[in-house]
């Protein structure tokens, strides 16, 4: 309990400090930030949007613990300014659109990647030194050395445009409209595939490295010999003895590396203009949309520190040690 | 005391590493055309005029490659260098200092973790001036936490070993502890964590500069990708516009990632001991056993 508390604590002064990141770095632009800043929506937008991000934003003029204070209001009741791009909605209404779209890919390709690079961890640990050890593991590392857009653009040439055999882009077909139909739910599966298969690809060698490291130190334990003494079946052993107590430290690492892997998925969603926040991403920096480069800043810091607790609350279920302290 | 031989991996990564230095280094010199330059019509595949074929505007890919090898990894190196020595020196101060010192520097640290780097450069980017040391401060200030939290650890665990209880008796100060006692009995531990350093300051600027944050006009490994997607390459069946950019990008990874391995392997027994006994069983047509080996120090 205690750890979890810790944990709890740690994750809001991340957050704490993130909110903080997010106020200051405008204010450390070279320039006076505020005009700056607003100077390039000139024309763009009406006085009243101006007025009202400005305010949003703290640029009230007034000393800066006055400005943090208007800032942190305006935060707390959810207004993070009106979006630029998509002028006149406001900031947390796109990010809303395409909130579900990130989850949905990034889940689903980091639960797999985790899973299939454990397994072949387990795999390459027990077959030491064998054809499949000596091969895969610098496969994949070469696969994890690409930038994970990169490798989204050969899968979207090989299978999307030379074979046509997967859509190119978005996250379902133009001509279906949302809705929990059987035709609906395939063309999101079809159109998941390539994008969720990139990031598993460039992700993949990092769970089955630190995997097979954690399962070589667990393989040394007496209590393996003592299993192998026993006779129980290499199944049995691999599985329900090495593999089960190698699993912890790769889970620790779960939610470090969720973060960057959410990273590289933005620019996945670049290359196959899919939906989410990453593709809202690139449309904010091209029409140099602040408030909508910062909300999807906050939301995605405030998402990852969410899933870091739940990964530590998996973590303190899964292993009893944690509990006693 | 025996030198050890240079590991397989380790040769095979620093020839890698030696082929993009040279052509960073003299490349420029050698290219066929100036990167930037309108040389012949846009989007020629391969040919012997073009050994990389041009770009949607006209330029020459394989000169373009060469140009971006030198700014790229200028940056990577540079980025991985400080973040090494800001890591090494935050995360040593903490784990030898202890206490106060230690709790704040390791919160410090902690945070930053958590904190996701992508998302963050990219509002950093976005408000600094587009330019290289706006990228440098990008990159170190997202990346340096990870390197800091490896040192701590491996000074926590060297902090009770004999020798810094034989410093401590003598009476020496705690900073000449840090940097003369403790800091070069961790070479090995330094020198993986600069090369993952340099190894993210790499795909972080690439991925940054795909985005279109950073100096447009400049040619890097980051932009050469920019520009072939904004041109849309893949969707005109050019291929070459990507693949010698994002081939570079993973050689130059994995053959760090490589010298990084072997030096595990160098100053870890453990590892080096099991290679060793699965070549010299496979040898004998023996398969590995679930143990792992102790490393005996003669032969």
């Amino acid at each position: 309990m205690r750890y979890l508390l810790r944990q709890l604590g740690l994750y809001i002064l991340a957050a704490w400090a993130s909110l903080t990141l997010n106020f200051i770095v405008p204010r450390l632009a070279p320039g006076d930030p505020a005009s700056a800043m607003f100077a390039r929506y000139k024309g763009q937008l009406q006085p009243e949007a101006l007025a009202a991000l400005r305010e949003a934003f703290g640029f009230t003029g007034g000393p800066l613990h006055e400005q943090y204070a208007a800032y942190l209001v305006h935060l707390f009741r959810g207004d993070l300014g009106v979006s630029v791009a998509y002028f006149p909605a406001k900031v947390t209404d796109v990010l809303a659109m395409g909130l579900g779209w990130t989850a949905l890919l990034t889940g689903s390709s980091v639960v797999v990647a985790f899973a299939l690079g454990s397994l072949l961890g387990v795999i390459a640990a027990w077959r030491r030194g064998g054809a499949f050890d000596a091969t895969l593991p610098p496969l994949l590392v070469f696969l994890g050395a690409f930038p994970y857009f990169w490798l989204a653009m050969m899968l979207l040439y090989g299978f999307g445009f030379t074979l046509d055999v997967l859509p190119l882009r978005h996250a379902y077909a133009d001509t279906l409209a949302p809705s929990m139909s059987v035709s609906f739910v395939a063309s999101v599966v079809e159109h998941l595939l390539l994008p969720a298969t990139s990031i598993v690809l460039a992700s993949v060698g990092g769970w089955m490295l630190s995997m097979r490291s954690s399962m070589i130190g667990v393989l040394a334990e007496d209590y393996v010999t003592m299993a192998h003494a026993k006779g129980l079946s290499p199944l049995r052993i691999m599985f329900h003895y090495a593999a089960r107590n190698a699993l912890l430290p790769n889970v620790t690492g779960f939610g470090m590396a969720l973060g960057f892997v959410l990273g590289g998925s933005l620019l996945t969603e670049i290359v196959f203009s899919y939906p989410g926040q990453g593709y809202l991403l690139v449309q904010a920096v091209r029409s140099q949309d602040y408030p909508l480069m910062q909300g999807i800043f906050l939301t995605i810091t405030m998402a990852v520190l969410a899933a870091n607790f739940l990964v530590d609350v998996l973590y303190v279920w899964l292993d009893p040690r944690t509990r006693g302290r | 005391m025996q030198t050890p031989k240079i590991p397989r991996k380790a040769a095979a990564g620093l020839v890698i590493l030696g082929v993009f230095f040279l052509m960073a280094l003299v490349g420029p010199l050698v290219a066929p055309h100036d990167p930037m330059a309108f040389v012949d019509i846009p989007l020629q595949p391969p040919s012997r005029v073009h050994l990389l074929g041009t770009t949607g505007q006209g330029q020459d890919v394989w000169s373009q490659t060469i140009a971006g090898a030198r700014s790229s990894l200028l940056v990577g190196f540079v980025a991985g260098l400080m973040m090494t020595t800001i890591g090494a020196i935050v995360g040593a101060v903490a784990g030898t200092f202890g206490g106060l010192v230690d709790d704040v520097l390791s919160l410090l640290t902690n945070v930053s973790l958590v904190i996701p780097a992508l998302p963050l450069a990219v509002v950093l980017a976005a408000y600094l001036p587009a330019g290289t040391r706006a990228l440098l401060v990008v990159l170190v200030t997202t990346g340096w936490a990870w390197n800091a939290r490896v040192v701590r650890a491996q000074v926590l665990s060297l902090r009770n070993k004999d020798f810094v209880a034989a410093a401590i008796v003598t009476g020496e100060s705690r900073l000449h502890i840090v940097f003369r006692e403790i800091l070069p009995n961790m070479t090995s531990v330094l020198a993986s964590c600069f090369i993952s350093a340099t190894v993210y300051a790499i795909g972080a600027q690439v991925g940054l500069e795909f985005l279109g944050l950073g100096d447009m006009s400049l040619v890097t490994w980051g932009t050469n990708l920019y520009w072939a997607s904004n041109d849309a390459a893949l969707l005109t069946g050019a291929w070459w516009t990507l693949v010698p950019t994002g081939l570079s990008v993973a050689l130059v990874g994995t053959a760090l990632v490589l010298v990084s391995f072997s030096l595990d392997e160098i100053t870890n027994p453990r590892l080096r001991a099991v290679s060793a006994s699965a070549r010299a069983l496979a040898a004998r047509g023996i398969r590995m056993g679930a143990s792992t080996p102790v490393v005996r120090d003669h032969g």
